[in-house]
């Protein structure tokens, strides 16, 4: 039993060593899955660990789960594109410092046969009007993402209350898969382009609306106010938005994914409008979001 | 079907290259679910043992309840270590979400229960006699239980393969606690995953594959451990 007795000792031993293996100062980036899945944080954010000696710890989920995520203090910086919810963020205080970084758009996807005719439509809210009269499957994200606040803000404007239609169905699931998911089931669903290029070599899915107004997807960077919390990394998450729209991260930006798809991914923004001030808590939010 | 020889294929360049990353990331894999493997038979094993030889009001409803463990769903843990590890958590002093050692203490957790369980049976499937013998023959309680343990322990490395076949396979509460950090906390898993979601699903292919493979060569080394102690 003596034995045994060591070994119990052991355990906890390890977990010490585990501890202390932790390594140099980090940073948690909160983002959407869009980011990630695209790639263009694999070029970034090595970019940005290169030259801070800083690490970055980047959690791809949702717009919603990311403002959660900050909301708690528990993400320093945050790369995210729901322009209102990003706005009410800042109203409470939760945030120290919101820029603009990138945009790009929003494109609705869809069977090549497009049995809902979405192809005429005018603007993506008659289109999603037209898929709800003909009662075509379309994949909603369902998980209070970026893009799932505005499709909600489109189902909105069309004046069609889609949920417990059989032809709405939410996947809960990340862009990608969703993308998988109507591909598979010839159904419609709203993406931003960058996810949709990135994977378009798999998908039975065309573009089958785009450049409408209303389909516009831009990207901010927030700084979670360190005043609210006092584990809030201030110092990194200034350096990694100042980073963000520093002139070679956007330049960087411009280029991503020409030569892999042909045309960019993102457009870099950071130029259009000047950074808001730094403050205490409340920050006017910047209305870099156009309506 | 092409995609699966895709996979395939892919699984093989990226083990004969030596692909860095996949290196890194099989690494981490085995290092972080071979850690949790050990943390729960250093509990799993003797409170097993003891569980299974002592008497007392309550054993039956214990054993029910570690049972019930190990069916755990790694989703659960997942967001009860990642509570408990949040800055603003009971345990954020520590700094420990996102990290492996987060991933460690939640496999932990899945893993202590299925070896704890398994061990519990094996003793008990001892003849009861060999217990008395032994403590007749003036063995301290201790020592019974120590001996006892070696007698079944070829059904309690049945529990260490189950316990690292649960942790090594699980993706819920290694996405949730680790945060899938490329080069940090990205297991065979959650890689495989992401490059779904990614829609890269030869690159998936071939890390569920490599996964696969060095299962089955852990499992192959703790069965011949466990078929030679039977000659």
């Amino acid at each position: 039993m003596t034995r045994l007795r060591n070994l119990a000792w052991a355990a906890p031993a390890v977990l010490v060593f585990c501890l202390a293996a932790v390594p140099k100062p980090s940073l948690i980036l909160a983002t959407t899955t869009s980011t990630q899945d695209s790639g263009l944080l694999d070029l970034l954010v090595p970019m940005f660990e290169k030259k801070s000696g800083c690490v970055v710890k980047t959690i791809a989920v949702g717009s919603g789960q990311a403002l959660a995520l900050g909301q708690r203090g528990e993400a320093d910086v945050l790369l995210v594109h729901s322009p209102d919810a990003e706005e009410k963020f800042m109203a409470e205080g939760w945030g120290s410092q919101r820029r603009r970084v990138m945009h790009n758009d929003f494109v609705l996807a869809g069977p090549v046969e497009d049995p809902a005719g979405v192809r005429k439509a005018k603007t993506a809210a008659e289109a999603f009007r037209k898929i709800a009269s003909a009662g075509t499957l379309f994949f909603s994200r369902g998980d209070e993402s970026g893009t799932h606040a505005l499709e909600k803000k489109l189902w909105k404007a069309a004046a069609v209350e889609p949920e417990g239609g059989k032809w709405y169905q939410q996947t809960g699931l990340g862009m990608g898969q969703t993308l998988n998911v109507a591909s598979e089931k010839k159904g419609y669903s709203l993406t931003d382009r960058g996810t949709y290029l990135s994977l378009k070599k798999n998908l039975a899915l065309e573009v089958l609306l785009q450049g409408d107004k209303s389909l516009l997807n831009v990207y901010h960077v927030i700084e979670v106010n360190a005043s609210k919390w006092p584990r809030v990394e201030a110092k990194g998450s200034g350096a990694f938005a100042d980073f963000l729209v520093a002139s070679g991260t956007q330049a960087a930006i411009k280029t991503f994914g020409v030569d892999k798809y042909g045309e960019p991914l993102f457009f870099p923004d950071a130029e259009k409008r000047p950074a808001t001030p730094s403050g205490k808590g409340r920050t006017a939010p910047s209305r870099g979001a156009e309506k | 079907m092409e995609l699966i020889a895709n996979g395939v294929n892919e699984a093989l360049r990226l083990l004969v290259s030596l692909d860095p990353e996949v290196l890194g990331i099989t690494a981490l894999s085995l290092e972080v679910s071979g850690v949790a493997t050990l943390l729960s038979l250093l509990v799993g094993i003797p409170v097993g043992t003891a569980l299974a030889l002592c008497d007392f009001p309550g054993k039956r409803l214990l054993i029910g309840l570690v049972n019930t463990g190990m069916g755990l769903p790694p989703v659960v843990v997942g967001l009860f270590v990642t509570v408990l590890l949040w800055r603003s958590g009971p345990l954020g002093a520590f700094g420990l979400l996102y990290t492996p050692a987060a991933i460690i203490i939640a496999q932990s957790v899945l893993a202590t229960p299925i070896v704890m369980g398994i061990t519990v049976a094996a003793v008990q499937q001892l003849p009861k006699s060999l217990h008395q013998q032994i403590l007749a023959l003036g063995a301290s309680r201790g020592q019974a239980g120590w001996m006892l343990m070696k007698e079944a322990r070829l059904p309690i490395l049945a529990a260490v393969m189950a316990g690292f076949g649960a942790v090594i396979s699980e993706v819920g509460a290694a996405i949730m606690v680790g945060g899938n950090i490329k080069g940090h906390t990205r297991v065979l898993t959650t890689a495989t995953v992401l490059e779904t979601s990614k829609g890269n699903f030869d690159v998936a292919i071939a890390l569920g594959l490599i996964l696969l493979a060095f299962t089955f060569v852990i499992n192959l080394a703790l069965t011949q451990l466990q078929q030679r102690g039977k000659a």
